[in-house]
């Protein structure tokens, strides 16, 4: 197996806006030789814009792009050295499985012998082998999708990039399309980045992830440091579930965790939190907490238990590994502030089905990180 | 590139009408006294040029009248009824639309003239009819004979597209069968009908054979500008072309308020009603009689064109029917050299404005489509242009703008040469061409492009490998119309032809002149040969798009 040599990516301080939207708002960005690197966002985040510039399908208006230390945004598509995977697999209808994986071969002179050989080797290493005279219309999404793979990594690219790579295909062939994915990438060597804007597919495929919002990375981090480690409420929120509270400040204390005043006057709630530097004693902060960082208690089973929010259990779903519960809290007149209505959290409890009903107390669970804490009002990591 | 496609079209299309509009008001040209609108007032003071516009406007409204009188019902009978036959009828009766106009309007002439089959068949029985085919009249007939194909194409198109559950829904609300016509089928029919009246009337405005033909002293603005040219008042016959194109321009505007776009049809979901099922065996064989008779009358004329070809010269006199039938006539266009000649320079310049068209028509489409913006918007507006502006305007801005050496402005000495035919044919065919490659790249996924891109592929490349074999059905069912409208076309022809690039179209008309009946007849049956056998071919590679 011939491999293509991964090569560093980089995205230096790059501007891009359509007519008067700003899409990208100053991106830098790096992507090491060899790692698969998601960029993950919601729709209109700048993240596909990202990818185009790379390809070379869109021109930035300031910055530089970089691949292996080669300023490459004066460059057309065709000389980058990019190999790309479309989200609608762009595969060419009027010619045979064989032919689509030659165009690229072909188009740079690779010699007679040479072409068929590499057709064959790229064709077994999506598993298709066998496959060189089906017409496209004949191969299934699955197929399509490995097809349209063995077409952009056959002319040995310097970095691989994926559009939405899954979301052609039923729910029930992602995951193991995925597996597949990440394996034939990993087998290659190639970088790659992909785009996506759902986290399962990020998180399972990219080594890194970068995330956008309005044209801005607010993180780059590995899945985990993502997902437990938020550098804003918006990764908290976007990343993973997330109930947000509005608390207090009341001190800081031993090894930087923050003492945050939760609920009301007359019966508040004290939690310790983990928070950034900025944040000082007295100020208003958004508390950011999974379900699984929860536990959950029934009044009825424990009426003496004071230490917790009180709430009442609205909904619960059981998922098979936990139950969820959407708590709605009952707090007293003076608590929660404007939204006290509103505020709910949702709890996670492993296992079988508690099958827990009406008033409960809600409170940090022991074993979990404890909650983050943002700036009152907060979104992203600039603001 | 864009620009570069654009200020061609420009040069090619624009241009030529602004040089000809220019010379009405005596600006640049050769006769240059200009800026004056002395030409213009005597065209408003003088009654022959007067006439001559109104004349076109109530032709071509009654000409859409009676088109839509036959055409209708007959799209309602082959749609909405099961009768036996009822496909190959129902492509019967559209095959007029595959011909040149130039071969119907001779076809009728040999039919129903003074001299035709009809008027010798019902004198040998003893009926002493006379009459003489020309004026308004013979115009409408055949207007109405060649034109009825369109409205009942569209009506057929607009039924098929109509839901029949609306029909089952206003049943059950208790509508009768004249309220459903009436407030549910028609009123749904009217994007198909308001599209085949725009297609009706702007033929019709610019329709030249038949006035040529049967107009006799009837003056339509086509044919008096012809006229104005050959009696040398070039400054008139200016004038008369810039009047029919603000016409045809305003005309245009008109129809499309009319158009209620798309709303009214995209409204339609599910199947089309079924056919309603004759119930008696007795009402089957009437509706199938009917409809065979109907076939026949339709394809009468193109009959008698064959019949026609095949009279040796010379042989029919009296008789009701030709006594000696052969292919004498085919032999003489065969056999000599300078006979066939016509058919040859008609298939090269079909041909070659063909091809043109296509290579302009791919590279405007991907520009316009790709690129967007003014100059997209541009590209596009310039290809369809030439639908807009009669044939015989478009000749004469072309006589006008290239009779002139002063290539500081674009303008050339093309008149006369072997290339001013071939050049209009081209203005001609681009909207036949454009219209459905622009069609076909619109459902082109432009990822394809940026695959080939991102796989190494240059511009050339992605065009050659890519596009044009995807687009292939659109560019063939274009090329093919385009092939055909210029292998039988008379209306520029016959402006800027010279003897050595004559088409079949001038022939046929020089061997009426001189009586050579069967040699025009033979003529017209090569261009109706030629004409079906590349509209089977390329509806067959066109998968039916044509």
């Amino acid at each position: 197996m011939s491999l293509a040599a991964g090569a560093s990516v980089r995205f230096d301080d790059v501007y891009k806006s359509f007519d008067d939207t700003v899409v990208l708002a100053g991106v830098s960005l790096d992507v090491e030789p060899g790692e698969i690197f998601a960029l993950l966002g919601p729709s209109g985040s700048g993240k596909t814009t990202m990818l185009r510039l790379l390809a070379g399908f869109e021109q930035l208006d300031r910055g530089r792009l970089l691949i292996a230390d080669e300023a490459v945004e004066h460059l057309p598509p065709a000389r980058r050295g990019v190999g790309m995977l479309f989200q609608s697999y762009a595969l060419f209808p009027h010619l045979s499985v064989a032919e689509n994986v030659a165009f690229g071969l072909k188009v740079r002179g690779g010699g007679k012998g040479d072409v068929p050989a590499r057709v064959a080797e790229m064709l077994e290493l999506v598993r298709l082998g066998g496959f060189e005279a089906r017409r496209i219309a004949e191969l299934s999404g699955g197929q399509q999708q490995r097809v349209a793979l063995a077409r952009a990594l056959a002319p040995r690219p310097r970095v691989l990039l994926l559009d939405e790579p899954l979301s052609n295909l039923d729910p029930a062939l992602r995951e193991e399309t995925r597996i597949d994915l990440r394996h034939t990438v990993k087998q290659t060597g190639i970088t790659t980045v992909l785009v996506t804007h759902e986290q399962e597919e990020a998180f399972e495929l990219g080594e890194r992830i970068g995330l956008l919002n309005d044209g801005r990375l607010e993180q780059v981090a590995a899945p985990a440091e993502l997902y437990q480690d938020p550098a804003s409420r918006f990764v908290a929120t976007f990343v993973g579930r997330c109930s947000v509270l509005p608390g207090v400040v009341e001190a800081r204390g031993a090894g930087g965790a923050l003492e945050v005043r939760i609920g009301s006057q007359r019966a508040p709630q004290v939690w310790s939190c983990q928070g950034g530097g900025g944040i000082e004693a007295g100020d208003r902060v958004d508390v950011c907490v999974r379900p699984e960082a929860l536990e959950i208690e029934a009044l009825e089973l424990a009426p003496g238990a004071k230490t917790g929010l009180r709430g009442e259990i609205e909904v619960e779903r059981y998922t098979g590994s936990s139950s969820f519960y959407t708590v709605r809290l009952t707090a007293p007149s003076d608590g929660f502030g404007a939204a006290a209505d509103s505020v709910s959290v949702e709890v996670a409890m492993p296992g079988a089905a508690a099958g827990l009903s009406g008033a409960c107390v809600v409170r940090p669970a022991a074993q979990e990180p404890p909650p983050r804490v943002f700036p009152a009002g907060s979104t992203g990591a600039g603001s | 590139m864009p620009w570069l496609v654009l200020a061609f079209l420009v040069w090619l299309v624009g241009y030529p009408l602004l040089v000809v509009a220019a010379e009405a008001f005596g600006i640049g040209g050769p006769d240059a006294d200009g800026p004056t609108t002395e030409a213009f007032r005597s065209f408003f003071t003088r009654a022959d040029e007067w006439n001559a516009m109104w004349r076109t406007l109530w032709i071509s409204v009654l000409s859409t009248l009676a088109a839509a009188a036959v055409g209708v019902p007959l799209g309602f009978l082959f749609e909405r009824n099961e009768i036996p036959g009822r496909r190959l009828l129902g492509a019967l009766v559209a095959l007029p639309v595959a011909l040149p106009p130039l071969v119907g309007v001779i076809a009728f002439l040999f039919l129903y003239g003074e001299s035709g089959l009809a008027a010798r068949g019902l004198q040998t029985v003893g009926l002493d009819v006379s009459w003489r085919l020309t004026g308004a009249w013979a115009i409408l007939l055949v207007h109405a004979y060649s034109m009825y194909v369109y409205f009942y194409l569209f009506t057929r198109a607009g039924l098929s597209g109509q839901d029949g559950a609306a029909i089952e829904a206003a049943q059950s609300l208790g509508a009768s069968r004249s309220q459903i016509l009436f407030r549910v089928t028609l009123p749904r029919l009217r994007p198909a009908m308001a599209g085949a009246t725009l297609l009706t009337f702007m033929t019709s405005l610019g329709s030249f054979s038949a006035p040529y033909i049967f107009g006799g002293g009837f003056r339509v603005m086509t044919t008096q500008i012809v006229a104005s040219k050959l009696n040398g008042e070039l400054r008139m016959a200016y004038v008369e072309t810039t009047m029919l194109a603000l016409l045809a321009f305003g005309s245009l505007l008109l129809l499309r308020r009319i158009d209620p776009g798309l709303d009214l049809a995209s409204g339609a979901r599910g199947t089309p009603p079924a056919r309603r099922r004759l119930q008696t065996q007795r009402a089957r064989v009437a509706a199938a009689t009917g409809g065979w008779v109907l076939a026949g009358v339709l394809l009468l004329p193109h009959a008698t064109l064959i019949l026609m070809s095949l009279v040796p010269p010379n042989t029919w006199t009296v008789e009701a029917f030709p006594p000696v039938l052969g292919l004498v006539n085919y032999g003489d266009l065969l056999s000599s050299a300078e006979r066939l000649r016509p058919a040859l320079n008609s298939l090269w310049m079909a041909a070659a404005a063909t091809l043109a068209a296509i290579v302009v028509g791919v590279a405007a489409a991907r520009l316009s489509l790709r690129r967007g913006g003014l100059p997209g918007r541009a590209l596009e507006a310039m290809m369809t242009l030439p639908w807009a502006i009669p044939g015989t305007v478009f000749a004469l801005a072309l006589a006008a703008a290239m009779s002139v050496n002063a290539p500081w402005v674009g303008r050339f000495v093309l008149v006369g040469t072997l290339w001013i035919l071939p050049l209009a044919y081209l203005v001609r065919s681009l909207p036949l061409t454009g219209r459905s490659i622009f069609a076909g790249m619109r459902q082109l996924d432009p990822r394809l492009e940026e695959a080939a891109a991102s796989l190494g592929a240059g511009a050339l490349r992605t065009v050659v490998q890519i596009v044009l074999p995807l687009l292939r059905p659109a560019v063939i069912a274009g090329a093919g119309l385009a092939f055909i409208t210029m292998l039988g076309d008379f209306v520029t022809s016959i402006v800027l032809y010279t003897y050595d690039t004559r088409p079949i179209s001038i022939e046929i008309q020089s061997s009426l002149r001189i009586q050579e009946t069967g040699i025009a007849a033979a003529y017209g049956v090569l261009l109706m040969v030629l004409s079906a056998a590349a509209f089977i071919a390329w509806d067959d590679r066109s998968g039916g798009r044509l």
